[in-house]
């Protein structure tokens, strides 16, 4: 019996042993760090709203204070969604007919809330609270982006761990004056002066315990 | 007048002769019928009836134990046991005791190598598919008890959104690696020091699915000169790199224990001490295995009584380094006049797992000094029953320093008490499966013993000088010495 020979081009594979071997775990390791990553899977994320609310018009161009309808930012975790008659308030004298605002009419005469979206999803295992930070002197802009430039709101930062840690482990370059919380267009004239008067005035200490956030 | 060939069957090789070597092939064998003795096992159109009902039995454990992690995945680690404080149980004794057994192959194949022991070529390829059999057994058990297995990746350092790295200041990371890198470099070198013999199966071969599947596990093996040169030096040097792993796996292991502050874990005998233990479970198991092995598949002449004993022997010693370990351990305690180590080791010998600490003693101190007698060490079935109990002993071992220190630890308000569930006993029966169903799929299909190198072991290996010596050259130059005379010419008895 013929013995078994390998064919030629079989000599052709060891060339691609070598890249193979190295290029294999580089690929694993790329993909779990960037194609896993919230910054790929989670960034731009842009639901269709029930209502084509702009906050460009709103917060950008009418210069509404992001506290006016997101009321509890500043005392609870939660930042509130506005309810219905938040919107009447104004709406029930402004575009009182503007087919746009029909849900709202709706959800106003019927008394069920309009069923928006959240963009911004932490995951259940996450403590966040909107008030420790909003008081602390970390802005809406920091994490949100601008939103008043957006005419739908989509996700600007990924909000991954990591992303939570940068700040936390260096928050002056993050801080703002209490009084420039919602201002979108402020700018630190020197952020690492400025910042680090800040965590001093303020006494910053943000904890990078897992139990922070995870509890 | 054909002249009938000298048996040497009869020749007791435990002897020590000064004027000659103990012949380590027994019986009237030639190169041919060593491979003829070696390749009709895994040749054989069907294995032997006894392999079926064997094989039936391990592969429905293997089931069982694919159903018992199935089990504790989908419904959470509270199927087993384990509680507050005993947070490690079965699981990490099971792990630990597989590993243990893992030692005996690499020890065989790479210190013993060095140490040109001629002796290991028959039992080093037997010995180290049970070491990485013992290892896929023992790399279950730390990854299903983690608790939520699907992010055991977590263990690996890549980088993550999550910025969170393992900790590197941890002994059970180091462990991860420790693992790895012997189950790695393990299967390399059984499955290298394996081609020469695979070449032989695959020539041997008569049908084209064995041709090939022998012929692409042979890596094109065609026996040149230049080719055995190569391999003699990677065998050399994965040797070398073996060598330490034997030391370091273990050690790592203890290092589980021995960093933590927990009385009777926090000692710094534990490395040497968990070394000594591996390498005398490993050698047990090897006899286990080994005993019926030879006598089953006919394998007497080339696994003879000297290498019983020789086992028998590194048995003998490490089973004192243990006892000796066992007592100094008592000695630390009471000398380091601290309490809670001091109560650690009287709650072993006389608290609540003092049933499992006597069964430890009695396996693994009195049993192997049953080896002082030449009689003990030759019969291969005092040797056989004797393993069998230093195997149980050596898991006994790690049951009492895992448990017995978490149950009962620094407060008397924290203490608490562990037994196993069924879940935890029929996981363990399971891995049992599932090494013996690799192993018989391992004596089915691939060459028992390393053909090449029991050859040159064998007188006929040195009546030629030259080229052609095959693996004699690094055994060392011992047997030339008396085989050829100064002067030139060979001496035929």
């Amino acid at each position: 019996m013929e013995p078994f020979v390998f064919p030629k081009w079989t000599n052709s594979i060891k060339y691609l042993l070598l890249p193979g071997l190295l290029i294999g775990p580089l690929y694993v390791v790329a993909l779990v760090a960037y194609g896993a990553s919230p910054k790929t899977t989670d960034v731009g994320y842009m639901p269709t709203q029930p209502v084509p609310y702009s906050h460009a018009l709103h917060a950008g161009q009418l210069g509404l204070d992001c506290r006016y309808c997101h009321s509890t930012v500043e005392q609870t975790a939660a930042a509130g969604l506005p309810p219905t008659q938040t919107c009447m308030n104004c709406h029930t004298g402004i575009l009182n007919s503007s087919a746009k605002l029909q849900v709202v009419r709706q959800s106003h005469s019927d008394g069920m809330p309009v069923e928006w979206l959240k963009v911004h999803d932490l995951p259940d295992y996450v403590y966040f609270n909107h008030s420790a930070h909003v008081r602390r002197g970390v802005g809406c802009v920091s994490c949100h982006g601008r939103i008043d430039k957006m005419e739908v709101v989509y996700q600007d930062q990924p909000l991954s761990m990591g992303w939570c840690l940068d700040c936390h482990r260096a928050p002056e370059k993050h801080l703002r004056p209490l009084d420039r919380i919602t201002d979108m267009n402020w700018k630190a004239s020197d952020p690492v002066v400025e910042g680090r008067r800040l965590v001093e005035q303020m006494n910053i200490k943000p904890s990078t315990d897992c139990s922070t956030c995870h509890r | 007048m054909a002249t009938m060939p000298l048996k040497n069957t009869m020749i007791d090789n435990t002897v020590e002769d000064p004027r000659q070597r103990a012949p380590l092939v027994l019986g009237n064998h030639d190169f041919t019928t060593v491979t003829e003795t070696i390749c009709r096992i895994p040749e054989a159109s069907r294995p032997p009836q006894a392999w079926y009902i064997a094989f039936a039995v391990s592969s429905t454990l293997t089931l069982m134990l694919g159903c018992m992690v199935v089990y504790l995945i989908s419904t959470g680690v509270g199927v087993w046991n384990l509680n507050n404080p005993v947070g490690w149980g079965w699981d990490i004794t099971n792990f630990v005791f597989w590993v243990g057994i893992g030692h005996a192959g690499t020890l065989i194949s790479a210190i013993l190598f060095l140490f040109r022991q001629k002796w290991r070529t028959s039992i080093n390829r037997f010995a180290e598919a049970m070491t990485i059999f013992a290892v896929v057994c023992a790399g279950i058990f730390p990854g299903i008890h983690v608790g939520r297995v699907w992010l055991a990746y977590w263990l690996a350092p890549i980088p993550n959104q999550m910025q969170m790295w393992p900790n590197f200041r941890s002994p059970l990371l180091w462990d991860v690696f420790a693992v790895s890198t012997y189950a790695t470099v393990s299967l390399l070198f059984w499955y290298m020091g394996m081609i020469p013999d695979l070449a032989t199966l695959r020539d041997r071969a008569r049908t084209k699915i064995r041709q090939f599947a022998y012929g692409l596990l042979a890596l094109g093996w065609r026996g040149s000169n230049r080719q055995w040169l190569r391999y003699e030096r990677a065998y050399l040097l994965l040797a070398a790199l073996a060598t330490p792993l034997v030391l370091s796996v273990h050690s790592v292991v203890s290092f589980d224990f021995a960093v933590s502050q927990l009385p009777g874990w926090h000692t710094t005998i534990f490395p040497p001490y968990f070394v000594a233990g591996a390498i005398f479970s490993g050698f047990a198991m090897v006899v286990t295995l080994m005993v019926p092995a030879r006598e089953f598949f006919g394998l007497k002449e080339l696994v003879t009584p000297r290498h019983l004993e020789n086992m028998a022997k590194i048995m003998l010693a490490t089973g004192c380094m243990v006892g000796y370990a066992y007592s100094i351990e008592f000695f630390t305690a009471w000398y380091s006049g601290n309490v809670y180590e001091r109560f650690i080791f009287m709650a072993r010998a006389m608290g609540p797992y003092s049933w499992a600490y006597w069964t430890m003693v009695c396996c693994n101190i009195l049993t192997p000094q049953l080896f002082w007698f030449k009689k003990c060490r030759t019969n291969p079935w005092i040797l056989f029953a004797a393993s069998i109990f230093i195997n149980i002993g050596m898991w006994f071992e790690r049951f009492v320093i895992i448990v017995s220190s978490l149950a009962t630890d620094f407060l008397p308000g924290s203490w608490g008490a562990y037994a196993p569930s069924w879940v935890e006993i029929c996981t363990f029966i399971g891995s049992f499966g599932l090494f013996f169903t690799l192993f018989l799929l391992f004596v089915r299909f691939l060459p028992m013993m390393a053909m090449a190198e029991v050859k040159s072991v064998m007188p006929q290996a040195l009546h030629k000088q030259g080229e052609h010596q095959g693996l004699g050259d690094y055994w060392g130059d011992m047997p030339r010495g008396h085989e050829h005379k100064p002067g030139g010419h060979d001496v035929h008895h």
